[in-house]
């Protein structure tokens, strides 16, 4: 047994010297600690006030800019709780409920890319679950340093082969995300997943600890050393050279059949009616779990840290409160449900122990075999110091954005834009991401709609009615580089865009806001931008904020990545049956654009790909334009008239015809109604291109009208080749060959 | 007429299961894997997931459980079994089918929709196919290579027991491109593709696995 730092000991010893910088807090904080005990902390103490205000458990240099998300979002019938909770929740009709959230593992996954990533797709699933919600589909947004460097292989593979493992194991099919590579993530790659989950109404549970006398059980995996501080130390800390291999060990390691069980074990513990309150055990483990639901509740709470369950038995009430081992939660239960809560967990073969009870004295008090060592007022903890950090634009932004990419030097005739579009199909941010994706087991549950390539995943909720929802996540760190506030609205409008264009009706938002260090002026700046373009983008479309995360320190020495929030959107779609895919069909339809072209190519992917260029403007996001777009492309799913649609976005309308074609093997003959170069490479927001049916032109062009979205004939599909008239031909079999062979070429 | 579907801890494709079974017109019957009870089922499921987490070989410890020892003996007795992935993994393990599955020869889980070739329509499971016939259904695997000793193999060939076998490429590295294989009698057969995910063309690639268990539904008839 560890002989622990009382609180009697600490009172009557307010010299004895405390490492609380080692634990990342400043001087500043530990005062403040002090302050509120009027006392020294004990070493439990410090631990636990250590990684509750981690930036990543407290959010106290974004939280000021984070509040504007939920005052400026519009008022939603749809939202039954919001941010704030551990995942928001809408209603989709129904009696239904969908809950999702995208969270990121950037740090983990670069120290050890295999259990780094498994681990976020595990700890995603879990906040899902805390909502009352069965877990239906996990995405996977993913950004690697150059697609060339020997580093970015060895995060790849790993970071795929963790989210396929985990994910494939624990039985949630994988329906979509993302894949690009940039200079700017080599050190620091972004690894956010996403993880949705379905509830009836009457399901919703919540993160509290109420009524005095009810119990709290500690379920789950067994506690041990796993990712002590991983919190406090390597998620809210930018890398430095020399400090990466004493960081190695607080990496977690997830056993995701522990955590089948536990979502089978949850779902069933709710059914029957056994849970008073439930949180989810993620960064700060016990610590945290404890603080936020004693802080939400009645106030106090009597924990017994001998009696976690542990896999280390050296291992003492400090350890114990930071330890972020995998697939646990902690529930609130009545007395007179406990024997039946236990008899569940047992049928799953899920550990379980009463490991204390809810109180009404206000204070949070822990014991470590009859000493006290915690004896806290909860919310000191759960609410954390706030800053306003200094924000100050970048020296640099004027300079990039009069860099314009009009200066570069434009393919002039056919061939030059032939060549361009294969070098765009085959650039490792645009080529077809099936050497990840097949790693991914989409089917599972049976219930996969949609799933990548298409524009969203789609997830069938009701077998009956066809009730869906569709979702899917958008980030352009190119765009948030040159244009943070702009950038941001880009992201939100494509995610937007693109669960529209599978005929769904955008409904809710989340968000993972990927950034360097908060103590740089200049990346505050970029970070405040960003939250205010969100805010600002979810007012005009009206759709609510419900939940994220932030991620910041993403940094290795002076260079941060850019700016990169990653926007998830969630859409209803009334009947499944009625989606709409990107592949061009097998027999006769015209091929329509939808929306207005500009010559933009700022951040572009041409300019990108071709010219290694990024500055100018982004392009001006559009989103009256966009809501108009989506409220046509679902008007026009349900009354049938497409046979396909598909989103414009990187690498424009030449990109988009490219994937239509390759995805159905079926071509297209187009004629473009401007300048070739411009047409095909320009990245214009609120684009989509469409498939008609035979026989509705007429009725497509009247809904397009009547919806204030210019409409234009490009063409019509059939053939075997990509031909775009006066221009260039290339062969389906070409364009496939240098659209497949790139991600396999790289990572064998 | 039920068909029971068997859920070991890590089962993930059991509802997926019962509802191929439902589309084909029969009553699914959950089982449990600590229970020593078939419940009377006409025949029986075990679906794919990864069993105890596979941590151990794959369906090494699930042969183990309280239900296999109800169902070995039931098999050898004539009840229709269908094992998928690991399902079939599990029916290896019990001995129940030859051969071991092993690591796709790609070191990779892959999810693919693979045309198959109908060998053998004689099973309890196939006789809705045409011999011969190609079908397109989902694999989604990590170890799904089949392997056998050439005597084995030898006389799974000789005695017409390969049910199914990859019909464009050989994905995972299977002997022979051996994707099911079925024990003497027919009435135990195990595949590593799910034809439980390909049962309608809104969320599988083809309806074409249905033909599956209209089979057995069929065979459990007559």
């Amino acid at each position: 047994m560890t002989h622990a730092d009382a609180v009697a000991r600490a009172a009557a010893t307010p010299g004895q010297p405390q490492p609380y910088a080692e634990l990342g807090l400043t001087g500043a904080e530990y005062a403040r600690i002090r302050q509120t005990l009027r006392r020294r902390p004990t070493g439990a103490e410090l631990a636990l006030y250590s990684v509750m205000w981690s930036e990543h458990c407290s959010y106290k240099s974004s939280k000021v800019h984070l509040r504007q998300l939920a005052a400026k979002t519009p008022p939603s019938a749809a939202l039954l709780a919001g941010v704030g909770h551990n995942a928001g929740v809408v209603d989709i009709g129904q009696g239904y409920a969908a809950t999702f959230k995208i969270e990121s593992h950037n740090h983990p996954s670069y120290v050890e890319p295999h259990h780094g990533a498994a681990t976020g797709v595990g700890g995603i699933v879990r906040d899902i679950l805390a909502m009352g919600a069965r877990p239906v589909a996990v995405l996977d947004a993913l950004r690697f340093g150059p697609a060339t460097a020997p580093d970015t292989a060895r995060v790849l593979t790993g970071v795929v082969s963790g989210i396929s493992w985990y994910g494939n194991c624990l039985g949630l099919p994988n329906i979509g995300g993302e894949l690009d590579f940039d200079r700017c993530y080599a050190g620091n790659p972004l690894v956010n997943a996403l993880c949705v989950g379905v509830l009836r109404h009457g399901d919703l549970q919540i993160a509290a600890a109420s009524g005095p006398g009810n119990k709290v059980i500690l379920f789950g995996s067994a506690t041990g050393p796993d990712g002590v501080g991983g919190a406090s130390v390597l998620a809210s800390a930018a890398f430095s050279a020399a400090g990466e291999s004493a960081k190695r060990p607080s990496v977690q390691v997830g056993d995701p059949f522990g955590e089948k069980l536990l979502v089978e074990c949850c779902v069933e513990l709710y059914a029957a009616g056994l849970v008073a309150g439930i949180q989810d055990l993620g960064a700060a483990g016990v610590a945290c779990a404890t603080t936020e639901l004693a802080a939400a509740g009645t106030g106090g709470m009597r924990i017994r840290l001998d009696a976690v369950p542990l896999r280390d038995p050296t291992l003492g009430p400090a350890d114990i409160l930071m330890s972020e081992s995998q697939e646990r939660m902690m529930a609130v239960v009545e007395p007179a449900k406990v024997g039946r809560f236990l008899a569940v967990c047992a049928k799953w073969d899920v550990r379980a122990a009463v490991i204390g009870e809810v109180t009404d004295t206000g204070r949070l008090v822990m014991s470590w075999h009859g000493e006290v060592v915690v004896d806290i007022p909860p919310a000191s903890a759960a609410d954390g110091p706030v800053y306003h950090r200094p924000a100050k634009r970048g020296a640099d932004t004027d300079a990039l954005a009069a860099d314009d990419p009009a200066s570069l030097p434009r393919p002039g005739h056919g061939d030059d834009l032939r060549q361009a579009l294969l070098a765009l199909a085959g650039s490792p941010g645009l080529a077809d991401t099936r050497w990840v994706t097949e790693q991914y087991d989409r089917y599972v549950r049976g219930d996969t709609v949609l799933a990548m390539p298409e524009d969203a995943g789609l997830i069938r909720v009701d077998e009956e009615t066809g009730l869906g929802v569709a979702v899917t996540t958008d980030g352009n760190g190119r765009y948030c580089r040159l244009d943070p506030y702009l950038g941001t609205q880009l992201a939100l409008s494509e995610a937007y865009r693109n669960v529209a264009a599978t005929g769904a009706r955008p409904l809710a938002v989340t968000n993972c806001l990927n950034f360097g260090s908060p103590e740089d002026p200049a990346v505050m700046w970029q970070f405040a931008e960003a939250v205010r373009g969100l805010a600002d983008g979810c007012a005009a479309l009206g759709v609510p904020v419900t939940g994220g995360n932030v991620s910041l320190y993403n940094q290795t020495g002076p260079a941060a990545i850019h700016p990169t929030p990653v926007i998830g959107v969630l859409g209803v779609h009334d009947d499944v049956r009625l989606r709409l895919r990107i592949r061009f069909p097998d027999g006769k339809a015209t091929i329509v654009l939808l929306g207005r072209t500009e010559p933009e190519f700022g951040g572009s992917a041409w300019a990108h790909v071709i010219h290694g260029h990024l500055g100018g403007r982004p392009p001006q996001p559009a989103l009256d334009a966009e809501r108009r777009l989506a409220g046509l492309l679902a008007a026009a799913a349900a009354e049938s008239l497409l046979a396909a649609a598909h989103d414009l976005s990187d690498g424009g309308l030449a990109i988009a015809l490219a994937e239509s074609c390759l995805r159905g093997g079926t071509g297209c003959r187009v004629r473009l109604p401007g300048d070739p170069f411009t047409c095909l490479f320009s990245e214009s927001a609120a684009r989509a291109i469409v498939a008609v049916r035979p026989g509705e032109r007429d009725a497509l062009a009247a809904l397009a009208a009547a919806h204030g979205v210019p409409s234009q004939v490009l063409g019509s599909v059939g053939g075997d080749s990509l031909d775009v008239e006066d221009c260039f031909v290339i062969p389906l079999a070409e364009l496939a060959a240098v659209h497949t062979r790139t991600l396999p070429a790289l990572f064998g | 007429m039920r068909i029971g579907v068997i859920t070991f801890p890590g089962s993930l494709d059991d509802r997926d299961a019962a509802r191929a079974v439902r589309l084909a017109g029969a009553e699914p019957v959950p089982l449990w894997h600590a229970d020593r009870d078939l419940r009377g089922v006409d025949a029986v499921i075990l679906p794919g997931g990864f069993s105890y987490g596979d941590y151990l070989r794959c369906g090494a410890i699930a042969r183990f459980a309280p239900v296999m020892s109800e169902l070995v003996p039931a098999a050898r007795s004539g009840l229709p079994v269908l094992g998928i992935c690991n399902g079939f993994q599990i029916l290896c393990e019990a001995h129940l089918l030859p051969g071991a599955l092993t690591r796709n020869a790609g070191l990779r889980f892959i999810t693919r929709d693979v045309r198959l070739a109908v060998e053998n329509n004689r099973t309890a499971w196939t006789g809705a196919y045409q011999p011969g016939e190609r079908i397109t259904v989902p694999l989604k695997s990590g170890q799904g290579a089949y392997a056998a000793d050439p005597g084995t193999l030898a006389d799974l060939q000789a005695a017409g027991r390969v049910v199914v076998r990859y019909a464009d490429g050989n994905p995972n590295g299977s002997a022979g491109g051996i994707a099911g294989v079925c024990g003497a009698e027919g009435n135990v057969v195990g595949v590593m593709p799910h034809p439980e995910h390909a049962v309608s063309e809104l969320t599988g690639p083809t309806a074409d696995g249905l033909g599956f268990f209209a089979s057995a539904v069929a065979a459990v008839a007559r």
